[in-house]
C-alpha cells in the first residue's frame, strides 16, 4: 500500500493551472525525487500535499485516509514533515529551541531535551545549541530545517531544494544524512542538484507544466527522451 | 548561574526595590509610582499580544475598560464586595477578549488592527449610550466605603502602593513564567514565524486566541483594580488614547522583553510629567524624544539592553 497517494490533484489560481490531474503513489521506505523545470508545479504540488495551499480537485490519501480536507496541523500530527524552500527558522530563538518546537508536537518533558540533542547531533549543530538561530550561517540554518524536520520523526519527510545554496562539503554531508534518514521514514524530494537525484532517489518523478511527464528509476530517466527535451538537456 | 534563576532574580530584584521605594518616596512620587504600577500591568498584559505573538491590537482599551466597568458597575448597581467585583471584572474582559478574538482572527496584519480598533470603537460608543448607568464621559465614583477589601482601606495611599506592587508582581511574574513555557515559546514562534509553526504541526489560530484571552484576561485585570484603586470608573478609559498608551509603552520599553512594559511606562508617565512643568508644550518635548528614541533605541530600552549586553533577557 502507498503511503502517500493522489488522484486527479489539481489547483488552478485564477486561470493558470499549476498542477494538472495528478495521479501520485509514494510507497512507503523509498526516497522519491521530484523533479522538473522551474514554474513545473513542483512546490505547489508539495505545498497541497501537507496542507499549506488549498487544493482545487483531486484527492490526496495518506495512510488510506483521505486528508484532502484537512488543515494543514492536523496533516503534520499525523506524520507528514515539511522543510520549506526557502530558509524558514525562528530567527530570535535558540537553535536548540528551534527544535524543541518541533519535538514537543511528538514528546514530552524530559525527552524533548534528548530528541533535541540527537537531532542536533546528526546535523552536527550540537555545538551551536544556544546560539540564535538567525546568527546562523545560510547553510548551517538549512542543516537546521533538517534537524527540525528529524526531530519530528515523520513517516514523510517533505524537503523543498534541501541542498540550494549549501557548499560541496556540505551536500555530501547531507548525502549521507538523507541516506541514514531513508531507514526510518520515507523521503519526498525535490530537488534541482541532479548529481543529489541521481545518487539518492530510489524513483524519480518528473513534472512538467503541472503534469506528470515522466516516472521511473534514475536510470529510467536519464534515458528518457521526453525529460531530457524539457528538463535535463538545458541544464 | 542558570539562565532562569537569573532572571528571575532580577525581575524579583525589581519588586524588591519597588517595595522599599515605598518607604523612602515623597507622596507625590509614590502615588505616581502606584499609578505607573497598575499602568504597567495593562502594558503586560498587551506585551503578550504584540511583543510575544506579533499581533498588533489597536483596540486594547476595550480589554482595560471591559474590566472596569465590569468591576465598577457591579460595585455601583449591586454593592459587590471589591474582590467579587474584581473576579467580575476578569470574567467580563476574558468574555470580551474571547469574543473579539474569535472574530477579529479571522483576519491579519492591517486587518486585524483595524478591527480591533473599530470593535474598541464600538465599546466606547457602547459606554456612552448606556449612560443611564455609566454615566457616561462623567464617568462615577467608587466611594472610599465601597473600596474597602478583606478589611484594608484600598483608598490609603501606602495600602494603595502595596495592593499595585501585588497586581504588578503577578502580571510581572505570570508572564516571566509564560514566556518560559512551552505555550510561551509557541506564541513566540507563531511571531517569528507563522508558517513555519503551523507547518510543525501547531493549530496556531488556537493558540493566538489564548493569547488573546490571557492578553485581555491580564488587561481587565489592570483595568478593574485601577478603578478599585483609584476610585475612578469613566469613559476615557475606553477611549482611542488608551488603546495606543500601552503601544507606545511597551514600544518605548521593548516590545517582546519581560521587563519592557514597565520601563516604558515608567519613562513616558515621567517624560509627560517633567516636561510639562517646563512648558505648556510639553507634547513637544515628549514627541521629539520619541522619534529620538525610534532612531536610536527601536527595539526599546530593554530590548537594546537585551540585544547589547544582557542576551538572556527574557
Amino acid at each position: 500500500m502507498s503511503l502517500l497517494s493522489t488522484r486527479g490533484l489539481s489547483k488552478h489560481f485564477a486561470g493558470l493551472t499549476a498542477v494538472n490531474d495528478v495521479d501520485f503513489d509514494l510507497p512507503e521506505g523509498q526516497i522519491r525525487a521530484l523533479i522538473g523545470p522551474n514554474g513545473a508545479g513542483k512546490t505547489t504540488f508539495v505545498s497541497m500535499l501537507c496542507g499549506r495551499v488549498e487544493l482545487s480537485s483531486g484527492v490526496v490519501m495518506f495512510e488510506g485516509r483521505d486528508i484532502s480536507v484537512l488543515p494543514a496541523h492536523k496533516r503534520i500530527g499525523l506524520g507528514l514533515a515539511y522543510t520549506f524552500q526557502i530558509t524558514s527558522v525562528f530567527g530570535n530563538l535558540s537553535v536548540a529551541e528551534n527544535v524543541a518546537l518541533a519535538a514537543r508536537r511528538r514528546v514530552k518533558g524530559a525527552m524533548v531535551a534528548q530528541v533535541v540533542t540527537e537531532a542536533l547531533g546528526k546535523v552536527g549543530l550540537a555545538d551551536r545549541m544556544e546560539q540564535n538561530a538567525a546568527d546562523l550561517s545560510y547553510g548551517h540554518q538549512r542543516l537546521l530545517e533538517i534537524a527540525m524536520g528529524l526531530a519530528q520523526a515523520p513517516k514523510l519527510l517533505i524537503l523543498d531544494e534541501p541542498t540550494q545554496g549549501l557548499a560541496d562539503s556540505e551536500i555530501s554531508d547531507f548525502k549521507a544524512l538523507i541516506r541514514d534518514l531513508a531507514n526510518s521514514t520515507t523521503i519526498l524530494l525535490i530537488e534541482h542538484n541532479m548529481n543529489v537525484v541521481m545518487e539518492l532517489a530510489d524513483f524519480i518523478t518528473v513534472l512538467d507544466f503541472g503534469q506528470v511527464l515522466a516516472e521511473g528509476t534514475p536510470q529510467d530517466i536519464r534515458a528518457n527522451a521526453a525529460v531530457q527535451a524539457a528538463y535535463l538537456g538545458t541544464v | 548561574m542558570s539562565i532562569s534563576t537569573k532572571s528571575l532574580g532580577l525581575h524579583l530584584g525589581l519588586l524588591a526595590v519597588l517595595f522599599v521605594l515605598q518607604f523612602v518616596l515623597p507622596a507625590y512620587h509614590h502615588g505616581n509610582i502606584a499609578r505607573i504600577m497598575v499602568l504597567a500591568s495593562y502594558a503586560i498584559g498587551f506585551n503578550i499580544l504584540f511583543g510575544y505573538t506579533g499581533l498588533l491590537s489597536l483596540g486594547h482599551a476595550l480589554f482595560f475598560a471591559a474590566g472596569m466597568y465590569g468591576m465598577g458597575l457591579v460595585v455601583n448597581q449591586f454593592g459587590l464586595p471589591p474582590f467579587s467585583a474584581l473576579l467580575v471584572g476578569l470574567l467580563v474582559g476574558g468574555l470580551v477578549a474571547l469574543a473579539l478574538g474569535l472574530l477579529a482572527l479571522r483576519t491579519e496584519g492591517v486587518a486585524f488592527m483595524i478591527v480591533t480598533l473599530m470593535f474598541a470603537q464600538a465599546g466606547y460608543l457602547t459606554v456612552l449610550y448606556f449612560g443611564e448607568y455609566t454615566r457616561g464621559d462623567e464617568g462615577f465614583v467608587i466611594q472610599q466605603a465601597e473600596r474597602v477589601m478583606w478589611g484594608i482601606d484600598l483608598s490609603d495611599p501606602t495600602n494603595r502602593y502595596f495592593a499595585a506592587l501585588v497586581i504588578f508582581g503577578v502580571s510581572l511574574l505570570v508572564t516571566l513564567k509564560l514566556v518560559q513555557t512551552p505555550f510561551g515559546k509557541v506564541l513566540i514562534a507563531i511571531r517569528e514565524n507563522e508558517e513555519r509553526a503551523r507547518m510543525l504541526g501547531y493549530d496556531v489560530f488556537l493558540h493566538k486566541l489564548a493569547a488573546v484571552v490571557l492578553s485581555g484576561v491580564i488587561s481587565a485585570f489592570a483595568g478593574a483594580s485601577y478603578g478599585l484603586l483609584f476610585g475612578y470608573v469613566g469613559a476615557s478609559f475606553a477611549s482611542v488614547q488608551y488603546s495606543i498608551f500601552p503601544l507606545l509603552w511597551v514600544l518605548l520599553g521593548g516590545a517582546g522583553t519581560v521587563l519592557g512594559p514597565f520601563v516604558g511606562t515608567l519613562f513616558m508617565f515621567y517624560l509627560i510629567d517633567l516636561s510639562s512643568g517646563i512648558t505648556s508644550a510639553y507634547m513637544l518635548i515628549a514627541g521629539v524624544t520619541l522619534v529620538a528614541l525610534t532612531l536610536f533605541a527601536p527595539q526599546g530600552f530593554v530590548g537594546e539592553l537585551r540585544k547589547r549586553v544582557w542576551r538572556w533577557l527574557p
